[in-house]
């Protein structure tokens, strides 16, 4: 069967992968340029039994999709900086209490109020380290309206399976931008949902299972009763004081996402590459025009592009480090996730960055520019 | 085969929905096409600019690099955009607008699309689909019959007629052009 080509805008593909993998829940508060996931999901979630819920603020949008995780459904809230900042405090007790559960960041220009109608990638940084403790979670990186769609079904499945919550991480280009799209049918993609408790045995709510990586989860309302806390707990769910389990504890929330199947990249013209742009959702369109322009001048450029953004692709990053001349991290930001590459890449290659934050997408040209400087003075 | 556009006007005056449609019939039609759109933080008033990419290849950067057609709206949407043009390129400005600066092209037409939409159709929002009449007169991109799916498919529902005709006012401003030029 041939299958109908739509014109679909970035933040509808999300909400339409939501929809595929099972999201029956939406909380949020509508923050440009994330607007568009609320008003769809409003639309569409009545039409399959789901709930749709506008709160007070971004605080009250994560607090109700964490209760109604907690309840059974899979829930999302979407925002953009101001609101993710928000968000925080309620990020880090998805964690902690290992709720599983969708956050969209459509990024736009900050600090504070900043660019509400103009692209940014200013916020990586702040997925990973924006709640306080030592917080570990997933964050996935699309760069076109197709793979926000795919996206959002795998940011469902890992947060089912490894009972976490997970960033997609967009931002304002790919978030508004319209583009081809072909939806899979149901049953094309494996959707995965939270394991139940097993019914041979008492249930320990954070305990895990032989063969299990996650503690299975009840649903309140289900005939269990358990207590969930940020606090440190021990496997029934009520908070402990014991330094041993608090380290036995975070350890285990932490190494639970160094699974490597978490981990998605995807690396172009890299076989003989000898200098190479890492780059992410948007600016990873520009980085292939970019290579795609260099390379019929001859230059020997690649692109390697994390999709999976934390866990960062440490394994991928370390062998082009231990291969390639250079790595220039490009990035809507002053300076971020090249930092990320200098710790993996330890001194072995010289790591640069291209950067800009006035809320224009990096340009073909300047990739072109920084490549040829390079390959000038080497 | 590669094209972009550059539709800019005053925000509520549907540039953005004139690129969403041109995007979703070259889609229908086979094409890939990429839109991405430009405004400000007001609701309505403000600049309104929307850019589209249709091509035969893949689009990667997605936004336009070199306009082959630029459409203007608005006073302030020609100040910025009709001026430092390649002479290929084609420049749609409508006839209200005063072009002070040479715009660096001679491909120009000047067509009364807003008086059109006010005083022969009565309803000053129809101007984007009116362009839209023009464009695909200019261009010849489409079929009149796959563009008129896309604009029945993204407009509220009885409103068909009244868009219709707009189409069709938009093709004549065209052709009137081309006659008395």
């Amino acid at each position: 069967m041939n299958k109908k080509a739509l014109l679909m805008q970035g933040n509808e593909a999300c909400v339409r992968g939501a929809l595929y993998a099972g999201m029956r829940f939406y909380s949020g508060y509508p923050i440009t340029p994330s607007t568009e996931i609320a008003e769809m999901s409003a639309v569409l979630l009545p039409t399959v039994g789901g709930a749709f819920i506008q709160m007070e603020d971004e605080i009250g949008g994560i607090a109700a999709a964490i209760g109604a995780s907690i309840a059974g459904k899979k829930a999302m809230t979407a925002t953009s900086g101001p609101g993710f900042t928000l968000k925080m405090e309620n990020l880090g007790y998805a964690v902690m209490s290992e709720i599983p559960l969708v956050i969209v960041d459509v990024q736009r220009g900050g600090p504070s109020t900043g660019l509400p109608t103009q692209s940014s990638q200013a916020d990586v940084m702040q997925t990973k380290w924006g709640s306080h403790g030592d917080n570990s979670l997933i964050v996935l990186s699309p760069n076109s309206v197709t793979e926000t769609f795919y996206l959002t079904v795998e940011a469902f499945n890992l947060a089912e399976k490894y009972r976490t919550p997970v960033v997609i991480l967009t931002d304002e280009v790919i978030g508004h931008a319209r583009e081809k799209i072909i939806l899979p049918e149901p049953g094309e993609i494996e959707i995965f949902d939270r394991l139940p408790p097993l019914e041979d045995r008492p249930y320990r709510p954070f305990g895990v299972e032989e063969g299990d990586k996650v503690p299975r989860f009840a649903a309140f309302g289900t005939g269990y009763r358990y207590n969930i806390t940020g606090l440190y707990h021990n496997e029934s769910g009520f908070p402990s004081n014991s330094q041993e389990n608090a380290k036995l504890m975070l350890e285990r929330i932490h190494n639970k996402l160094k699974d490597e199947e978490i981990i998605k990249y995807e690396k172009y013209q890299m076989e003989d590459a000898e200098y190479v742009f890492l780059a992410f959702g948007s600016t990873s369109r520009s980085a292939v025009a970019a290579v795609n322009e260099l390379r019929a001048e001859g230059y020997k450029v690649g692109l390697f592009r994390p999709i999976t953004i934390w866990p960062s692709p440490e394994k991928a990053i370390d062998e082009i480090a231990s291969k390639v001349e250079g790595i220039c991290v490009a990035e809507m930001n002053l300076g971020q996730y090249v930092l990320e590459v200098e710790r993996i890449a330890a001194g072995r290659t010289k790591v640069s960055h291209l950067g800009r934050a006035n809320g224009d997408i990096l340009r073909p040209e300047e990739f072109v520019n920084h490549a040829k400087e390079y390959f000038n003075e080497r | 085969m590669k094209l972009e556009f550059n539709f800019s006007g005053t925000g509520g005056q549907g540039v953005i929905l004139l690129g969403v449609i041109m995007a979703e019939t070259a889609i229908n039609e086979g094409y890939n096409a990429l839109q991405t759109q430009c405004y400000g933080p007001e609701a309505r008033g403000g600049a309104s600019r929307c850019e589209v990419i249709i091509s035969q290849d893949e689009i990667y950067y997605p936004k336009a690099q070199k306009p082959d057609y630029i459409l203007c709206l608005s006073q302030a949407a020609a100040d910025k955009f009709a001026k430092g043009l390649t002479p290929d390129t084609v420049l749609i400005v409508d006839s209200l607008i005063d072009l002070v600066e040479d715009p660096g092209t001679e491909k120009i037409y000047k067509l009364p699309i807003v008086d059109t939409a006010r005083n022969k159709l009565g309803k000053e929002i129809t101007a984007n689909i009116i362009s839209l009449g023009a464009i695909l007169e200019i261009t010849q991109l489409f079929t009149k019959e796959a563009l008129l799916e896309s604009v029945l498919d993204r407009i509220p529902k009885g409103t068909e007629e009244i868009n219709i005709q707009a189409i069709e006012a938009g093709i004549e401003l065209v052709k009137n052009w081309n006659e008395n030029k």
